[in-house]
């Protein structure tokens, strides 16, 4: 079930980027949705779901983009597996440590996907320290809203079924 | 059944994936022959997604603007017939001038030798990752696109054809780092070369230290590349950065709005190479 969760939260992830990119591709400072999704993944199913949809997303990600494909599939794979592996080892259930680990993991994927694609002599990334602490607070903040969110919904769901049973 | 069970081989299966992941970087990188398959495959499949959720986004934020949105309709009425007279007055002038123009334009046969055939296309979502600046067009190579055809607006250049699928294309844009067109200043008819920066910028490239060229300078396209028709604009020079004679950064203000983006022009006519 966790894991019909988590290729919906990828998929649903994906969709909003690229709806999303359709109006902030003109500014430099954006936001990784799918990243956000799978280190969600990640700390809610562990390392092996967490990788799982890194593969996936990122390499969904690298096809639709004009990279070489498996280069974010390999970044956004290594974050996933380190961020459930990270989630089994501390208490990630407080804002202050979810919102480290979102920015951890943004600054990580972007060293890794930056790293890669130089090593390769693919293309440069002159002076990228702006655009990526700029996405790292905001996946940051979407990601704990998006926590938020789930953790509140079951919540909301029982209320309402509760004020909706007849009373005896 | 623990033998079977990933959870308990979590290591095996992450060097598995890593791997994978770096066998197949490995293949494109040494070999570089064309689209791969898999990325053709997945790049359709994955424009019918994008299609179908521009289309539900589109069907909400029509709602929204037909029926939520009309609250302050009658004063923006009133205030807009007000307007409309106003107007009235100012388009009998506009006609005039209008009609002078034609004229002229006639007479000089501004109209271009070449004429190129293009067709319309929708935006039917943006790129995937933040790193690449990309976008997804409704018109494939059922509609006679093809790789490298150029990507216009009424504004200016937009970007190339990368990979044409059969509904759909994707589109990178000229501001991609890995964009480049040949360039040419409208005023003193400097050549160079427009790179994108990965950001809402431009960067232009190989202009030579005796150029004569100015901020505010219209930059247009020169052609040389074999992609983009000649002429196109593709912005204005923001600031010029210039060290013992020669340029080191010249900034270009793009003139397509990359974000406000809904409908493209694709230029189908054939380049010079492929009509031979």
């Amino acid at each position: 079930m966790r894991a019909v969760g988590g290729l919906i939260a990828v998929a649903l992830a994906l969709a909003l980027q690229t709806t999303l990119a359709k109006l902030l591709v003109g500014g430099s400072a954006a936001i990784d949705l799918v990243l956000v999704a799978v280190v969600s993944v990640a700390l809610t199913t562990g390392p092996v779901g967490g990788m799982l949809a890194g593969s996936m997303a990122g390499l969904i990600q690298d096809s639709l983009s004009t990279g070489v494909l498996g280069i974010g599939g390999l970044a956004k794979s290594v974050i996933g597996f380190l961020a459930g592996a990270i989630s089994q080892q501390f208490i990630l259930t407080s804002a202050l440590p979810r919102f480290v680990m979102f920015v951890g993991a943004t600054v990580a994927h972007a060293a890794l996907f930056m790293g890669l694609n130089v090593g390769l002599g693919l293309r440069a990334f002159p002076s990228p320290w702006k655009a990526v602490a700029s996405q790292a607070v905001g996946n940051a903040v979407v990601g704990m809203v998006a926590f938020a969110i789930i953790e509140a919904l079951p919540g909301v769901i029982e209320r309402r079924r509760m004020g909706r049973r007849p009373r005896g | 059944m623990a033998v079977l069970d990933i959870r308990q081989r979590t290591g095996w299966l992450f060097m598995a994936v890593i791997v994978g992941h770096i066998l197949l970087i490995s293949a494109q990188v040494n070999t570089q022959r064309g689209v791969p398959l898999l990325e053709e495959v997945t790049f359709g499949t994955f424009a019918e997604v994008q299609r179908a959720a521009t289309s539900a986004i589109a069907t909400v934020r029509d709602n929204w603007t037909n029926y939520v949105a009309l609250q302050d309709v009658r004063a923006e009425n009133a205030r807009l017939k007000e307007e409309n007279a106003a107007l009235q007055v100012g388009l009998q002038q506009e006609r005039a001038l209008a009609q002078q123009s034609r004229t002229l334009q006639s007479l000089l046969d501004l109209k271009t030798a070449v004429q190129l055939k293009t067709t319309s296309a929708s935006v039917i979502a943006g790129g995937a990752s933040p790193e690449f600046r990309t976008m997804t067009i409704d018109k494939g190579t059922g509609d006679g696109l093809a790789s490298d055809m150029a990507v216009l607006a009424p504004g200016g250049v937009v970007g190339r054809i990368i990979m044409p699928a059969r509904r759909a294309a994707k589109v990178q844009l000229l501001i991609d780092r890995d964009a480049a067109a040949g360039a040419i200043v409208e005023r003193s008819r400097a050549q160079g070369v427009v790179v994108g920066t990965g950001t809402d910028r431009f960067r232009l490239d190989h202009v030579p230290g005796a150029a004569d060229i100015q901020v505010g300078d219209r930059v247009v396209t020169s052609g040389i590349e074999g992609i983009y028709p000649k002429g196109f604009l593709i912005g204005q020079i923001q600031s010029i950065d210039r060290q013992s004679g020669e340029f080191t950064n010249v900034v270009v203000d793009p003139a397509v709005q990359f974000s406000e983006l809904e409908t493209v022009l694709v230029v189908v006519t054939p380049t010079p190479g492929e009509a031979q």
